[in-house]
């Protein structure tokens, strides 16, 4: 664990991606396979189960120091996260920091049989390893047994590292760490060699992503030159038929055929070799259904029949990466979609997401405007001679979503952020009125720059009426206009709304606190 | 807390008719540090400790008038016996002893336990009540050994030495700057290159003959070179906070930034701030410094100000002290660290 810790340090040392990349490379040129699994595992954010409760690192960190539970809660506002203050306070605690043992032993022989261990034990256990290890690697122990573990690089640059050390190409490595896999050597193996394997036909290509359109649509050229369609409001998700099987990847790299048997028995009518790119719908009498209903198919496996008939479902299909076993991810969208339309002509479970023709960009507002009522979330623009990428790569393949909800509501109360937001107060609860009171409606705390964060963050440290311990109830006279994306009613809050993806699109200095929403024009947006 | 209030200005003691540390122009104020939280213009004359007096009179102008008294030389403002120690802070930093038929109390001011080749050190005092700074007043604070931390610094210099870039490392320009050029002639006898910022700062501190290493401004060496990017691969450039995000880094060309000081302990402030390193230095008490000096002490009263001074107070009175806080016009981030 040493050299996985020392790795950790390099990435969070540098800002720079070709250091970070740099460091990935050395450590996977030359650490023993078995623990380039492990390291991969945790790099591209996959987690172990929960193993340890984070109470339960608390408890025993209060016993190895003797602080009291209450001061070191105040260590946590100020730290922001619980497995960084433990191991903070816990440099009081001597330890030799001789520990020589692997990641991959670590791991598989330590840390995964906890599981099998009573409460007790499990303290025992734990205390004695904090005496073997030093400041970073007790960080990483206690991330790790809480399944928090999270390293300052995306995927895309492990990627970059694993290509680079393998001398494979991107999109490769790309596919074949997509899906579920073991973290083993014999899997680093197979990830690093140069021969196809077995496993790599079941798997979807890396997603090629849409970047949000910001700059006026006329700078982007001839409406001509586009293809446009909605914005379906589903699950984006690979349809992948190959060697006689069906696999639907969702773009979080989850299997999720069992959910969807109707999209896959439809699927079997597909030519061998045919990956399909696409959204899977809550679909009814030919019009979307709210994404709200399609949550019902994701969580229940036990009922699937029951609500295979309560949400029937569709593959809105918008692109063909392979055809005929053949990637055709190079060819223009626009050849792609030709051979899509012949694949799929019909309107029946798998279809085809329907173009919209425009003759100017300006007719495309009253379309866009009609967003919310067809049940979609604005309009997505492909140029046309556009290859299927990897990643998210700006210039190509835009979204152009209807603008949010909008409401004025009154900051009431803050709390500290986490991560690198610690000590700051980033974390808002609004209010809007009910009569002469604020009633919560939302929390939010994104969409504001780092200087209004510093700027809030003072003002709110001297207009403080009351703290209930990281918790500040603050004098009810800052005005934010918050966005968000949907509002349904909820009978689990108190304002009886719940509204999705809320955040402050900005700060209304110009408005007093008696001119921020009541709950009665906000439960309007909801007619 | 009869004898030293909270006034509007700030701690007022009515028996000397003095202010400590005041925000708000007094009469009479009586300075522990040059600080800009501690040291503010406007009042009508000041007392500090003679080492310090250099460094306040950079920090009021001219025009103010600044009286100093060597540490242990004893002053009767009213019925008030007031002598200046020395607090291991910064040069000239001085706690204030007060002593009167109130018996003995003791205002810390910043201060630190650690050695410090740019100051004399803590010197503990036994007294009744003990007005202690907190600006680090939760066990997450603990400081490693100075010479460790000196030695990744001048790790980190040479790594980037060898990769060609330049070492920016940002701190405060009073103390901190002063403390590193010190410290660092263990390690080096380079010059290093300071933002023109720090330079008053630096000569005062070499007029009260503190050894420290040679020092160079950036801007004699940007404007000597026509390409200026290249010119600083492989230097230590010294600049406060300040300076970041200016023009004025520009012309160091590649880099590597850090940042010296106690707050960088916390990996999520330095994420937040997006320094590449972040190295734990600190001119204020850990937690285990405040709390051994608060035993030292003596005081069966303490009172925690600047910083964390709910959570030190509220601490003291499980151990069985009488404990408080008092507010300051500060809050947040600590100037001097």
């Amino acid at each position: 664990m040493k050299r996985f810790a020392e790795l950790y340090d390099a990435i969070d040392r540098t800002t720079s991606t070709n250091a970070k990349v740099a460091a990935m490379v050395g450590y996977f040129q030359t650490a023993p396979a078995a623990d380039v699994a492990w390291a991969i595992f945790f790099l591209t954010g996959r987690r172990l189960k929960r193993l340890v409760p984070s109470a339960a690192i608390r408890d025993w960190t209060l016993k190895a120091t003797g602080i009291d539970a209450w001061l070191l809660e105040e260590c946590h506002a100020v730290v922001g996260d619980g497995a960084e203050t433990a191991a903070l306070v816990l440099d009081q605690v001597a330890s030799t920091g001789r520990d020589e043992t692997p990641l991959s032993e670590w791991v598989e022989s330590r840390i995964l049989p906890l599981r099998e261990l009573g409460p007790g034990e499990q303290h025992a256990q734990v205390a004695h390893w904090w005496t073997l290890l030093d400041r970073t690697r007790r960080f990483m122990l206690l991330k790790i047994l809480t399944g928090e573990l999270r390293v300052g690089v995306s995927q895309t640059l492990v990627v970059r590292a694993l290509a680079e050390a393998a001398a494979l190409p991107a999109t490769t490595i790309a596919a074949r760490l997509m899906g579920d896999w073991a973290p083993t050597a014999a899997w680093v193996g197979a990830l690093m060699s140069a021969e196809e394997t077995s496993d790599d036909r079941s798997r979807p290509y890396p997603f090629f992503l849409a970047s949000p359109l910001e700059a006026p649509l006329a700078s982007l050229g001839a409406p001509a030159d586009w293809l446009i369609e909605w914005k379906w409001d589903g699950i984006r998700a690979q349809l992948v038929c190959r060697g006689g099987d069906v696999h639907l990847w969702s773009r979080g790299e989850e299997l999720i055929t069992p959910r969807f048997p109707e999209i896959a028995a439809a699927a079997t009518r597909l030519p061998d070799g045919t990956v399909l790119d696409g959204e899977v719908l809550a679909f009814r009498d030919g019009q979307p259904l709210l994404f709200s209903a399609l949550q019902q198919r994701i969580g229940r496996q036990r009922q699937l029949a029951q609500a295979m008939r309560a949400v029937p479902v569709v593959f809105m299909a918008y692109d063909l990466l392979e055809d005929h076993g053949a990637d055709i991810r190079e060819q223009p969208i626009e050849a792609r979609r030709l051979r899509l339309e012949a694949l799929l002509p019909g309107g029946g479970m798998l279809r085809t997401s329907p173009l919209i023709a425009a003759e100017s960009w300006a007719a495309l507002d009253p379309l866009r405007a009609e967003s919310r009522a067809r049940g979609v979330e604005g309009l997505m623009l492909k140029r046309r001679t556009s290859a299927y990428g990897v990643g998210r790569r700006k210039g190509d393949w835009w979204k152009w979503k209807i603008d949010p909800y909008t409401i004025d509501a009154v900051l009431i109360y803050a709390q500290p952020g986490s991560g690198r937001r610690a000590s700051l107060l980033t974390d808002y609860t609004f209010g809007v009125w009910d009569g002469d009171e604020l009633v919560p409606i939302a929390k939010a705390y994104s969409g504001l720059s780092n200087d209004e964060i510093a700027e809030i963050d003072r003002w709110i440290r001297r207009h403080t009426r009351e703290r209930y311990g990281p918790v500040r109830h603050v004098e009810p006279l800052q005005v934010f206009e918050l966005g968000f994306e949907a509002i349904a009613p909820s009978p689990r809050h108190r304002s009886g709304i719940a509204v999705r993806f809320p955040r402050m699109l900005r700060w209304r200095r110009d408005k007093g606190p008696r001119d921020a929403d009541t709950l009665d024009s906000v439960r309007k947006l909801m007619a | 807390m009869a004898f030293l209030s909270e006034s509007d200005q700030g701690l007022f003691c009515a028996a000397g008719g003095f202010h400590i540390d005041p925000w708000l122009p007094v009469p009479r104020a009586l300075i522990t540090h040059a600080h800009g939280d501690h040291a503010r213009p406007g009042s009508d004359a000041y007392l500090c400790a003679a080492g310090g007096e250099g460094l306040l009179r950079r920090r009021l102008g001219a025009e103010a008038t600044i009286e100093s008294i060597a540490y242990g030389r004893e002053l009767t403002i009213g019925s008030v016996r007031v002598t200046f120690h020395p607090a291991g802070h910064v040069l000239g930093s001085a706690q204030i002893r007060l002593e009167s038929d109130a018996g003995v109390w003791v205002v810390s001011g910043d201060y630190k336990r650690a050695h410090d080749p740019t100051c004399a050190p803590f010197e503990p005092l036994r007294c009744d009540t003990f007005v202690t700074e907190s600006t680090f007043g939760l066990p997450i604070y603990r400081w490693d050994e100075t010479a460790r931390v000196i030695d990744e610094i001048a790790a980190w210099w040479r790594g980037n030495a060898d990769a060609g870039r330049a070492s920016l490392l940002f701190c405060y320009n009073l103390g901190k700057a002063q403390r590193l050029l010190a410290e660092l002639m263990r390690v080096t006898e380079r010059p290093v290159y300071v933002h023109g910022m720090m330079l008053g700062m630096i000569e005062a501190y070499r007029d009260a003959g503190i050894a420290m290493l040679p020092v160079l401004p950036v801007i004699e060496r940007a404007a000597g070179r026509r390409s200026a990017a290249a010119s600083f691969a492989g230097e230590l450039i010294l600049a406060p906070v300040a300076a970041r995000g200016t023009p004025w880094v520009r012309r160091l060309g590649e880099l590597s930034d850090g940042f010296a000081s106690g707050l960088m302990r916390v990996r999520g402030v330095r994420r937040q701030r997006g320094f590449d390193r972040g190295f734990v230095l600190s001119d204020h008490a850990d937690w285990p410094a405040l709390l051994a000096t608060i035993a030292e002490t003596g005081a069966s009263r303490v009172l925690a100000t600047h910083g964390h001074a709910e959570p030190l107070a509220r601490h003291l009175a499980g151990l069985g002290l009488a404990s408080g806080t008092i507010r300051t016009a500060w809050e947040g981030e600590p100037a001097g660290d």
